[in-house]
């Protein structure tokens, strides 16, 4: 896996994932309930980093919406068609057109990581938050607020890991009020559902 | 990807409509084409009815 220099173990090897798409955990499971019980009753809805599909299943079995899911790992884009679910590889939400959806979901790569250890193949990418865990949080919020429709919400999965002031401050700096609308406590992290609106 | 789809996609570079080239379909979906942005001309590919609507820049260094 590419760690031949390092002796810490790979991301997925700490979190005992193997292969090549994230598969539904803890933080997918707060995530899709946290949303769907949340949720009015959005026309559309986009998964950013689908990963498996999973929690894209879930909102497609629990409500109305149309379900689109976005994940930049061919591999993913392949297992959540399999699962049913519209797919499109994409950069977070590069491809969408405005005020498209009136949820947009993510769950993102979030562990803190040294850069000698990332990019390694792409179950590492699918956990990897970067240095400081949000390595893609910040881009996404700069441009989700495009894709939402006037009403819209946004769902991010947040780890304490992360920082959860600092993205609540990053959420806030873009522009959303945030409210937390769940959380657990796991012996290394405090995981919390943040619901991001204008 | 359905035909529909089309209506929430665009070029994630200039953020531009899309033209639709289909190559195979069934009787949902297009297995495989072409999305080509009206402005710029950048291609996007379908295959096996995923678009990939990676930037150009993306494409090459996205492979493991």
């Amino acid at each position: 896996m590419g760690n031949a220099d390092n002796d810490r173990p790979s991301l997925a090897e700490q979190r005992g994932v193997d292969g090549h798409v994230y598969q539904p955990a803890e933080d997918s499971a707060l995530l899709a309930k946290a949303a769907i019980d949340d949720m009015a009753a959005p026309e559309r809805v986009l998964e950013v980093g689908t990963g498996s599909g999973w929690v894209a299943e879930q909102i497609t079995d629990e409500s109305d919406a149309r379900v689109v899911g976005s994940d930049l790992n061919p591999h993913a884009c392949r297992q959540a068609r399999e699962q049913g679910i519209e797919t499109a590889r994409a950069d977070l939400v590069a491809p969408f057109t405005a005020e498209s959806f009136g949820a947009v979901l993510f769950n993102p790569p979030y562990l803190p990581t040294e850069p000698d250890n990332e990019w390694d193949d792409w179950m590492e990418h699918a956990l990897s938050g970067g240095a400081d865990g949000r390595r893609l949080i910040v881009p996404f919020l700069d441009d989700v607020g495009r894709v939402l429709t006037a009403d819209g919400v946004v769902y991010l999965l947040v780890s304490s890991l992360t920082g959860y002031e600092t993205v609540v401050d990053l959420a806030e700096n873009a522009g959303f009020e945030t409210t937390e609308i769940a959380q657990e406590s796991y012996p290394f992290e405090v995981l919390s559902v943040l619901r991001l609106a204008r | 990807m359905k035909k529909s789809l089309m209506d929430i996609l665009c070029c994630p570079v200039d953020k531009h409509d899309l033209e639709l080239a289909v190559d195979t379909k069934d009787d949902e979906e297009i297995i495989e084409g072409t999305l080509t942005c009206t402005e710029c001309g950048e291609a996007y590919p379908i295959e096996d009815g995923i678009p990939n609507l990676l930037p150009p820049d993306m494409r090459d260094e996205a492979a493991a």
